[in-house]
């Protein structure tokens, strides 16, 4: 547990002493705060539309601002995962520092868990400054803060998945940007996976959709936590936390 | 200290290590000589756990490195061949780091970064970024780090590599300076370092044990016979090298006569002897007698670099050449490079 907080201490520092977290926070806080500025409009011009009309539309900025905006960040969170992932073990099996924490005395698993914290805990912070923007809605609204919370809980346990699995690619090789790339279509792949349902009822259709990681996420949007989608989304990330370890240990047989 | 026995680390085609055995007592520092590519880094890549043995089995400070590999990590320090170093930390931060990796935490932590900064130069650069330093300073690091939990043994790949004639040299009285209290493995490709800097020295070449003994030793069990450095100069002008030389070969108890140089009427030879007989009073004498100069008569000590050559049997290529089966991990940590 020590060991695993020594190495989680050190990734975070080395995201946030590199420009690496703060382009990441900046950009996704730019997207994000596009895509809430946009739907708040749309919200506030539904709004004056039912009052000059006359007729009262149900509003409600959970349904119409919340949900869909959670779902969104859904999916603008795989393309920035490969950019949290990607230099975790290729930096440094590029640089040999691999070998310094291979020869600690400190276990392979301990340091798995250690970068894969760290990295959830920069896709925290990220989550943190959406939340800046939803707490505008706390202040001039009145929305139910459960189904938020449970939302977000989503998110963590989507992003927990797909960044054990950007661990796992990044143990692959020790070019980041392959790292990088292999788990971008990894991630995309896993999103689109969704699509076969649309036009394909055969059972293979229903299989991929139900490996798609989105399709999982529906659930938390409404508030709602499923045990089937959260079991999806703790195996995906024992998977990916387990092949990162069997990776590693390859890597000294191979080596 | 160390014992190993009948290592072997098999690679898909290449065997890197084949079958070596050695034993390294407590407080010593032992060279590891080889050419490049020779297994060196395998051999001590497998005595920190980093890679495990194909076969046979390494014992470090009491505990095998299969059954055991926390025990001997807690043990072991290890400098690889480039320093595990992370360019985006300061030297103060990345040694509190190793350390408190090495399960050292608090004052003592504290003391040790203090002692190992002063120990190894580094104090100046404490809150420098690693990645701004020189390559001197960034081995000096690499050292600092694996002292840093005093460990028993310390395994240090080419620890000098890369570093100016002055750095070379300091890193040496570092090493050397750092003998008393742990067991040293240093492996390197530049011979006078092993005479300079070790007591005991392995060889190997092309994975197979080639020797393993005290650098006194080895040089006197190379040479087999003793090994003279004659000068002969010629009273009256001119000398007959060839002349002198058959003179020489008449002396009783000399097995071979090499004519090495001449210059105006001076000739040197080497002269070595039969297996334990004393010529050099002989020798002397025939050439005094013979009514030439004896102007100079020395032992020819065998270098190391001669010793090596003849016992890696490459024959007219330097030790520095890289030979051409060369492990592909060694050739991929180039490439990474």
């Amino acid at each position: 547990m020590r060991n695993t907080l020594i190495i989680c201490r050190k990734e975070l520092r080395s995201y946030f002493v590199s420009p690496v977290a703060y382009l990441l926070l900046t950009m996704f806080a730019l997207i994000f705060g596009f895509f809430f500025w946009n739907s708040l409009r749309y919200f506030v011009y539904i709004g004056m539309e039912s009052q000059m009309r006359g007729q009262s539309f149900p509003m409600n900025l959970n349904e119409q601002i919340i949900r869909p905006l959670l779902s969104n960040i859904s999916v603008v969170g795989l393309f920035f995962i490969p950019m949290i992932t990607m230099r975790l073990f290729a930096e440094e099996k590029r640089t040999g520092t691999i070998e310094l924490l291979a020869t600690s005395p400190i276990r392979d698993i301990e340091v798995i868990l250690g970068k894969w914290l760290a990295a959830i805990a920069l896709y925290a912070v990220m989550l943190l400054f959406t939340a800046i923007n939803f707490a505008f809605l706390f202040h001039y609204g009145n929305p139910d803060w459960k189904p938020m919370a449970i939302g977000y809980l989503g998110l963590l346990l989507q992003a927990g998945g797909l960044l054990a699995i950007g661990t796992f690619i990044s143990t692959l090789t020790k070019n980041q940007i392959i790292a990088g790339a292999a788990t971008f279509g990894v991630c995309l792949m896993l999103w689109v996976l969704e699509w076969s349902t649309g036009y394909e009822t055969a059972t293979w259709a229903k299989v991929l959709a139900y490996m798609s990681v989105i399709t999982h996420f529906e659930s938390f949007s409404k508030g709602v936590i499923d045990t089937k989608d959260a079991v999806f989304y703790v195996t995906l990330i024992f998977v990916g936390l387990f092949f990162t370890a069997r990776s590693m240990e390859s890597l000294r047989w191979r080596s | 200290m160390i014992t190993v026995k009948g290592l072997t680390k098999r690679y898909a085609r290449t065997t890197a290590v084949d079958n070596i055995s050695f034993e390294v007592q407590k407080g010593q520092i032992v060279g590891f000589l080889g050419p490049n590519g020779a297994g060196k880094t395998t051999t001590m890549r497998i005595l920190t756990c980093f890679l495990p043995p194909t076969s046979g089995t390494a014992n470090v400070a009491g505990f095998d490195v299969l059954e055991q590999p926390l025990e001997v990590k807690k043990r072991i320090g290890y400098l690889p061949e480039t320093p595990p170093v992370y360019p985006e930390m300061e030297t103060g931060e990345y040694l509190e780091f190793v350390g408190s990796l090495k399960g050292l935490n608090g004052a003592e932590l504290r003391s040790r970064i203090d002692y190992v900064c002063e120990r190894c130069s580094v104090a100046d650069v404490r809150n420098k970024l690693i990645g701004k330093l020189s390559k001197g300073y960034r081995q000096r690091v690499g050292l600092a780090q694996a002292i840093i939990h005093n460990p028993d043994v310390l395994i240090l790949d080419e620890p000098t590599a890369g570093l100016d004639p002055k750095q070379i040299n300091e890193t040496r009285e570092l090493i050397r300076g750092l003998a008393g209290d742990h067991t040293i493995i240093l492996s390197t490709h530049i011979l006078p370092e092993v005479e300079q800097t070790c007591e005991q020295v392995i060889i190997i070449a092309k994975g197979k044990l080639v020797a393993t003994d005290s650098v006194h030793n080895l040089q006197n069990r190379a040479r087999g016979g003793e090994s003279v450095l004659v000068e002969v100069g010629g009273r009256d002008g001119t000398l007959e090298s060839t002349v002198v030389q058959q003179r020489l070969e008449q002396v009783a108890g000399v097995s071979r006569v090499v004519f090495k140089q001449s210059r105006e009427n001076r000739s040197v030879f080497e002269v070595e002897s039969l297996k334990e007989r004393v010529i050099r009073g002989d020798l002397a004498r025939a050439v005094v007698e013979s009514g030439w100069d004896l102007n100079e008569l020395r032992p020819a000590a065998m270098s190391l670099e001669e010793i090596f050559l003849q016992l890696t049997g490459a024959d007219n290529t330097a030790p520095e050449a890289p030979p051409a089966a060369q492990p592909a991990e060694e050739l991929a940590a180039k490439e990474a490079e």
